[in-house]
């Protein structure tokens, strides 16, 4: 049981890394128009 | 609706009218058209390669977008004191602005429009926002100019809105940034604590001593920033209330957390007692993520409407002061000061209010009065800024600019209206009230009998209180609820813009409606074409649309919409006469259409008998020559699809229909007749409206009031609930409680079909909170709970309140939507969604 004492606190480093991970999403603007890429990525190509 | 693509047009899906001939080659086949509109953008979609939006959107454009502006007004654009307040310059002639797009209805569109604007030279990057409609464009100035930018929008078919001024990141963008960076910290930390948690309550005491301190401690570390920063607004809130001596909603919900904390914290450090560490985390997860969905659809239904309210011009065209030949400047409307002199060319907006000093036209000031018709405009004639010149070129001396002005008036007897409405919601705070003080004063009650009883339990029977009384489900039960019908809403395309709306639309007793442009489609439509002569029905409407090819007129639009689109006749010499119609020559002979009374000075007999049978509420307009009455064509304001369907549901629901209308007498009884309304009123001021409206609230009525016109912009305050025709005028979204974006009538019923199932739903989730509040409550002050449930019954019962208000989402409406399919996207079908 003593690897908790590692697996613990690393879980908590973890939890803050995807918290800034989603700081850095959030304010590149990642959030903005969560509808328009969804779309975007269907009608990329021409259709000539 | 099941129509197939041979009857409805292939752009805009509406039926294709008898007798039009408009059609456009794409993808290798003649599509049927309805109008020259819709022809003229879907030939600019297959000229630039862009078929592949019909296969890809699937929400149908918006009607009525194809009236587009004149080159010469975007032109107005490329001047710099125009572009400032929205155009930021950067270095080498780079330019950016964001622009407003009306008409984005699905990801198709924002498709069409970032390759159209791509492959213009000098366009250097186009980014459109599909949630916010706004198109993010770079250009060049050197190469491209904004107005060949706007050009290729507009014929697209989208309109341009507005501009988003450049100061700056708005500040609701970075409020919406905060709100869910506060609510992913609190998920985030949720999530983990809970895995924390875990373990202490599968072992069921197993757990050694030490471990079950290091997962305490873990929670902790985690628990700190959802306290610090995801929680804030719940303390400052409850310090605000705490400050002004009153109880809020808020005020529990701190103290639940606040109190909940500081025992786990303390229980951690001494390693006594229970922590309810998950139960925070949770708590502010659930309560953050039902506030954050509220405020987004709010916001979004907010910001629809700012886009509505820039109403008159940018750009006004002034007369140099003293210039010998007559020169025009284009100035900056807000520039223009009360004695200029302006031209209006016809088409354009009247950028102030002013006296006509030279010119003969008609004015369309159906936005400001409600009067359909357009106004015949001679010298010493008072025009209105935000009404629109129809037929010639005026010279105007600007009389009122800035908040003097008829629309500024306007807009502040709209603020005076809103000023006085009643709040239903204020009530509902106060008895909220009084429960929060007196469940504090309880937990604090049962802390005080406890003291005595067992000191020791006191402090955590009172978290127990505090924690299973569950402010979370009394303070989720009504926004959950409003933020799944808002949603619900939101998808049959209607906004709600206050909170109150849903509320008082279930309460309502009286549904008003205002004619032009509610039930009826607030334009003129041709209804029939009466031969008098020998020339058939198909050549008489060909020779009355040559003779209307010019003019900007609504009874020339309405025959130009319905007539074909290459005449087969060309008229010469055509001569307008303002007021009374329009003169030509025709294959040598001259033809004139107009008033009878104009027709008949041509055909030298007197008007023709056949008038008797036209009935008062239609315009009837008269076609001859000189040898006599060619034909009688008839106008009128077509009744709205689904009108009478949903006059009659109102009925079937018990509300009393009401029809007030700036229109004629006349008009307004016809269309109430037709529509089976008992109560009508026509020739209706905005004052009378008031009065009118005053007089059923006077009776104990809740007025639901349905306008769209900006005179119906105060009484669409005065009313308890309003709601606004999207379609419709700028000025009324911005008072309305919620916006119809959709052109169908039969929303509304579905918008009353919701706005009862929410009351039912915030009924049983209230129902649901304080049954379970006298029974939790008991149990916990009698310190029967263990922490463990309490804790768990508080999740459980904000999980049902949630789950509850879900169900509103899922109300079925019947929705008329494309197939995607390569053969023939014209194709719809229903489903049931």
């Amino acid at each position: 049981m003593d690897v908790l004492y590692l697996l613990i606190p690393l879980s908590i480093v973890l939890a803050f890394a995807a918290g800034a991970v989603f700081w850095w999403a959030l304010h590149g603007g990642q959030f903005e128009d969560l509808e328009g890429p969804a779309h975007r990525i269907l009608t990329d190509e021409d259709h000539l | 609706m099941s129509t197939a693509g041979a009857s409805s047009c292939f752009h805009c899906g509406e039926p294709v009218p008898g007798g039009t001939r408009f059609s456009v080659m794409i993808d290798g086949a003649l599509r049927p058209m309805c109008c020259a509109g819709c022809a003229a953008v879907a030939s600019t979609i297959a000229e630039h390669g862009l078929t592949g939006y019909y296969l890809n959107r699937s929400e149908l454009p918006q009607r009525d977008l194809a009236d587009s502006p004149l080159t010469e007004a975007l032109a107005a654009y490329d001047i710099p004191a125009v572009q400032k307040p929205f155009v930021r310059i950067s270095a080498g002639g780079i330019r950016q602005a964001a622009l407003l797009i009306e008409g984005i209805t699905c990801g198709a569109c924002a498709w069409l429009i970032e390759r159209r604007l791509r492959r213009l030279d000098g366009v250097l990057g186009v980014a459109v926002n599909l949630a916010a409609r706004r198109a993010q464009v770079e250009w060049d100035d050197e190469r491209i100019r904004l107005s060949a930018i706007l050009r290729a929008i507009a014929d697209l078919g989208y309109r341009t809105q507005g501009f988003d001024p450049v100061t700056g990141e708005s500040a609701a963008l970075r409020e919406r940034r905060v709100m869910l960076w506060r609510l992913f910290v609190a998920g985030l930390a949720m999530m983990q604590v809970m895995m924390y948690a875990l373990p202490a309550y599968l072992a069921d005491g197993d757990l050694t001593v030490e471990v079950e301190q290091l997962m305490r401690w873990a929670s902790l570390t985690l628990t700190i920033p959802v306290i610090l920063w995801s929680a804030a607004p719940f303390f400052t809130s409850a310090w605000r209330d705490l400050y002004a001596r009153r109880a809020g909603m808020d005020m529990p919900v701190a103290l639940g957390i606040a109190i909940a904390f500081a025992a786990s914290v303390w229980a951690t450090v001494s390693g006594r007692g229970e922590v309810y560490f998950d139960s925070i985390a949770m708590f502010v997860f659930l309560l953050l993520g039902a506030r954050y969905l509220e405020t987004m659809a709010r916001a979004r239904a907010a910001e629809s409407q700012q886009r509505l309210v820039r109403h008159t011009p940018a750009v006004a065209e002034r007369l140099v002061p003293g210039a010998a030949p007559v020169a025009t400047e284009r100035v900056a409307a807000v520039q223009l000061v009360a004695g200029d002199l302006v031209r209006i060319a016809p088409g354009s907006i009247v950028p102030a209010d002013g006296v006509v000093t030279a010119g003969e036209s008609a004015a369309d000031e159906s936005l400001l009065t409600g009067e359909a018709r357009a106004v015949a405009k001679r010298a010493g004639d008072a025009v209105i800024g935000g009404s629109v010149n129809l037929q010639s070129p005026l010279t105007v001396r600007v009389t009122q600019v800035g908040p003097e002005s008829v629309l500024a008036g306007i807009v502040r007897l709209m603020d005076r209206a809103q000023a006085d409405k009643p709040y239903v919601a204020q009530i509902a705070d106060r008895i909220a009230q009084w429960f929060v003080a007196v469940l504090i004063v309880a937990a604090c009650a049962t802390a005080g009998a406890w003291w005595w009883i067992d000191p020791q339990r006191a402090l955590w029977v009172m978290v127990a209180v505090l924690v299973v009384s569950c402010p979370c489900a009394l303070s989720l039960a009504t926004p959950a609820a409003l933020a799944a019908a808002t949603g619900a809403l939101h998808r049959l395309g209607i906004l709600i813009t206050r909170g109150h709306a849903l509320e008082t639309l279930a309460r309502a007793t009286h549904v008003v409606f205002d004619k032009t442009g509610t039930l009826t489609q607030g334009r003129l439509t041709l209804i029939g074409v009466i031969p008098l002569g020998a020339r058939g029905r198909e050549s008489c409407l060909a020779l009355a649309a040559a003779l209307e090819c010019g003019s900007e007129h609504p009874i020339a639009r309405a025959l130009l919409s319905a007539a074909p689109r290459a005449p087969s006749v060309t008229a010469t010499q055509t001569r307008n006469y303002p007021g009374q119609g329009i003169e030509a020559t025709v294959d040598g002979g001259r033809v004139r259409i107009g008033s009878p009374a104009f027709a008949s000075e041509l055909a030298r007999r007197p008007v023709p008998p056949e008038l008797v049978y036209v009935p008062d509420a239609v315009t009837a307009v008269t076609l001859a020559d000189a040898g006599g009455y060619i034909a009688l064509l008839t106008f009128g304001d077509m009744l709205r699809a689904g009108a009478h369907r949903l006059v009659l549901d109102l009925q079937a629901r018990g509300k009393a229909v009401c029809l007030l209308s700036g229109d004629r007498r006349a008009t307004v009884a016809h269309a109430a007749h037709a529509l089976g309304v008992e109560t009508a009123l026509g020739e209706a001021g905005p004052e009378q409206k008031l009065a009118f409206v005053r007089d059923l609230q006077a009776q104990g009525a809740v007025v639901a009031m349905v306008g769209d016109g900006v005179n119906d912009a105060p009484v669409l305050a005065q009313a308890q609930v309003s709601i606004a025709m999207g379609g419709g005028t700028d000025l009324a979204h911005a008072s309305a409680d919620m916006v119809l974006l959709a052109d169908d009538l039969g929303r509304l019923s579905a918008a009353f079909d919701v706005a009862h199932d929410t009351m039912r739903i915030i009924r049983q989730n209230l129902a649901w909170a304080a049954a379970y509040n006298v029974v939790a409550i008991p149990l916990a002050a009698a310190g029967w709970i263990t922490p463990l449930a309490a804790g768990a019954g508080m999740a459980m019962s904000s999980l049902a309140v949630v789950a509850n208000a879900l169900r509103l989402g899922k109300i079925g409406v019947r929705v008329t939507f494309p197939i995607f399919s390569t053969g023939s996207p014209g194709y719809t079908v229903e489903k049931l969604l």
